[in-house]
């Protein structure tokens, strides 16, 4: 299990890519196009609809008079974001920046951990690696959500529960990020370029941070990537470990007005913010996802192995 | 190199170990040695973490399922028992049952879209192409609660737009959220979550073949389905293995989206639905950690044991031996 399969810096033939026989067979590219256009539709029905409903107001969110999918008379957006801010002191904004808090500082840590780890894991052979290695990739199959009560346990017998702590220490945990890391340094990085930073007097760290880290860039930004992804998407954990509403990340808290909009007497239906809310906390993901595709599009196929 | 430095010990202990190996060699497995333990080094940091979060957590779930804690005895060791208790327990085996449901229809449901849009992407290069699979990608940028939301507003009579596009056709809609359409509803909202992310994962393999097999295959007369169903396919088989596993473990721990949408689908979803709800509901509604401890680590062996037999059982296309 060593080798991966479609890395574009590793495969250059994957570059050189020509559509001459496809091009010509006109008929089949319209259904194709058809095809991708129903797929389209269908995968970005709900995103056009939460842009909708972003602009309305609880009224309009019922009995709107342009329907579901399209806008109304009234364009509630900016009301809707002062609104954000007001309800129950601006919570709102606290949540997206817990989230902000939550998903760097583990996608970060959990990063270096799985870029060092990797590397270690990849260019060594010290005692007990197999067996540690084993070991990790047997955790890739735990299923994490499997650990969020013994974490909760544990960490309440501590005093973390109910902290950013909470949520953090166990979001820098991230077996596959090894296993990518450590696969890919096995291909990025060839022993010999090691070997002569080593015979130029360079010692194990300055060989690390100024030769290998620099050819793990694509690799890194991967799996920073996912694990923010991971981190910033996270239900189970913090639903589990926090209470304070001050603490939750706008995952939890969405989901608490909804459950409340839904029980609650009409003062409590908040449905506008719950909207509009969601539509803002799923912007900086977009954003991210579409400038950085450059990255992330080699990267993701990295964990396939021949 | 400056090997000569070396103690004679330690050349000596090596060249014993080694009679054919000159001294010379042997200085350097000894330097060589003393380098890999920095090895050690680079993986400490996460060994750490390892250690405090996945195998001290799962331990301790272990002890803790042996336990049983009751108002009048206390906590008081147990042994199986909680495990006896689980797997005779029909709320336990029934959502065992049903997420073992959700892999059968959810997981083809998935790999299928996937691999088709896949497969249809990697003969294009127009620009609608690149634009479609930004977008059949983008709900993977989307947290699974906001998408659980989003679609269970869209299913909702009350704001969804189901009444006014069926009544386009003359039909009621389906009310989405009652028990007997909410299975498939789940299992839309998961398809449409993950389908993408699948997708990039195959169209990235896709892209790794080499083109000249095409160019071999088509002077020996396959049309482009052929192409993809005998040479494309079985080239990505590792990838589509590992698209698999990880679609085996999300399922087997449904949680996230059956839990927003019971809030939204009144009654149709029991606090029980799934194995991972059970357990965060024994150990948040009813405090009873112990049996919670069991339920997730039986959770957890299933899982497990599942996703090794079937890497052994596809160890032929993944190559992993």
């Amino acid at each position: 299990m060593s080798a991966t399969t479609a890395i574009p810096a590793v495969n250059p033939k994957a570059g050189r890519r020509r559509h001459g026989p496809e091009a010509r067979t006109g008929g089949r590219r319209v259904g194709s196009h058809l095809f991708l256009l129903a797929l389209v539709i269908y995968f970005i029905l709900p995103l056009w609809w939460l842009i909708v409903a972003a602009t309305k107001d609880t009224s309009g969110l019922f009995t709107g008079s342009g329907g579901p999918l399209w806008f109304d008379s009234e364009f509630n957006f900016f009301d809707n974001l002062a609104e954000l801010s007001t309800h129950q002191g601006g919570i709102y904004w606290r949540w997206l920046a817990n989230s902000f808090l939550y998903a760097f500082a583990g996608g970060i840590g959990a990063t270096i951990l799985a870029v060092l780890a990797g590397y270690g894991f990849a260019k060594y052979r010290f005692r007990g690696r197999s067996l540690f290695f084993n070991l990790l990739l047997g955790a890739v199959m735990v299923p994490l959500t499997a650990l969020v009560i013994p974490t909760f346990v544990l960490l309440s017998q501590v005093g973390l529960v109910n902290t950013i702590w909470a949520v953090i220490l166990p979001s820098l945990l991230s077996p596959f990020g090894v296993y990518l890391m450590r696969i890919y340094t096995q291909d990025a990085i060839p022993d010999e370029i090691l070997d002569a930073a080593r015979v130029d007097g360079a010692g194990e760290l300055r060989t690390f941070f100024q030769v290998a880290l620099p050819l793990l860039r694509p690799a890194i930004v991967t799996v920073l990537l996912l694990s923010i992804v991971g981190t910033w998407n996270n239900f189970f954990l913090p639903l589990a470990v926090l209470s304070d509403p001050n603490l939750l990340p706008v995952t939890v808290g969405l989901n608490n007005w909804t459950a409340l909009s839904n029980a609650g007497a009409g003062g409590e239906q908040v449905w506008n913010l719950i909207v509009t809310g969601a539509f803002v906390s799923i912007v900086p993901l977009i954003i991210a996802f579409l400038s950085l595709q450059r990255y992330w599009q080699g990267g993701l196929s990295l964990g396939s192995v021949k | 190199m400056a090997l000569t430095t070396e103690p004679p010990t330690r050349a000596a202990r090596a060249a014993s170990a080694a009679r054919t190996v000159r001294p010379r060699r042997g200085g350097i497995g000894a330097i060589d040695r003393k380098r890999q333990r920095w090895g050690w080094l680079f993986v400490a940091p996460f060994a750490v973490v390892f250690a405090a979060f996945l195998i001290f957590p799962l331990c301790y779930a272990f002890w803790m399922s042996l336990q049983t804690s009751t108002l009048a005895a206390g906590t008081e060791f147990t042994g199986l028992a909680n495990y006896v208790k689980a797997f005779t327990d029909p709320i336990f085996l029934g959502g065992l049952g049903r997420v073992a449901m959700f892999a059968l229809v959810m997981i083809p449901a998935q790999m299928l879209v996937a691999l088709v849009a896949a497969l249809v992407l990697d003969n294009l290069a127009t620009v609608l192409s690149k634009f479609s699979r930004l977008m059949i990608f983008v709900p993977y940028a989307i947290p699974v609660v906001i998408g659980a939301l989003m679609w269970g507003f869209l299913y909702s009579p009350r704001f969804g737009p189901a009444t006014d596009l069926f009544a386009l056709f003359g039909a009621t809609a389906p009310s989405f959220l009652d028990q007997s359409s909410i299975f498939g509803s789940l299992v839309n909202i998961v398809t449409w979550q993950w389908s993408g992310y699948y997708m990039i994962i195959i169209y990235a393999a896709l892209r790794g073949i080499d083109p000249s097999i095409y160019e071999a295959a088509r002077i020996d007369g396959a049309n482009s389905f052929q192409t993809a169903l005998r040479i494309k396919v079985p080239m990505i088989s590792s990838s589509m293995v590992m698209v698999l596993i990880f679609a085996m473990i999300g399922t087997l721990q449904f949680f996230t989206e059956p839990q927003v949408l019971r809030g939204i689908a009144q009654g149709a979803i029991p606090i029980s639905y799934t194995p991972n709800m059970y357990a965060y509901s024994l150990a948040f509604s009813y405090s009873q950690f112990n049996y919670a401890s069991a339920i997730s680590f039986a959770l957890g062996i299933i899982v497990f044991i599942g996703s090794y037999v079937f890497l052994f059982l596809t160890r032929k296309q993944s190559g992993l031996k």
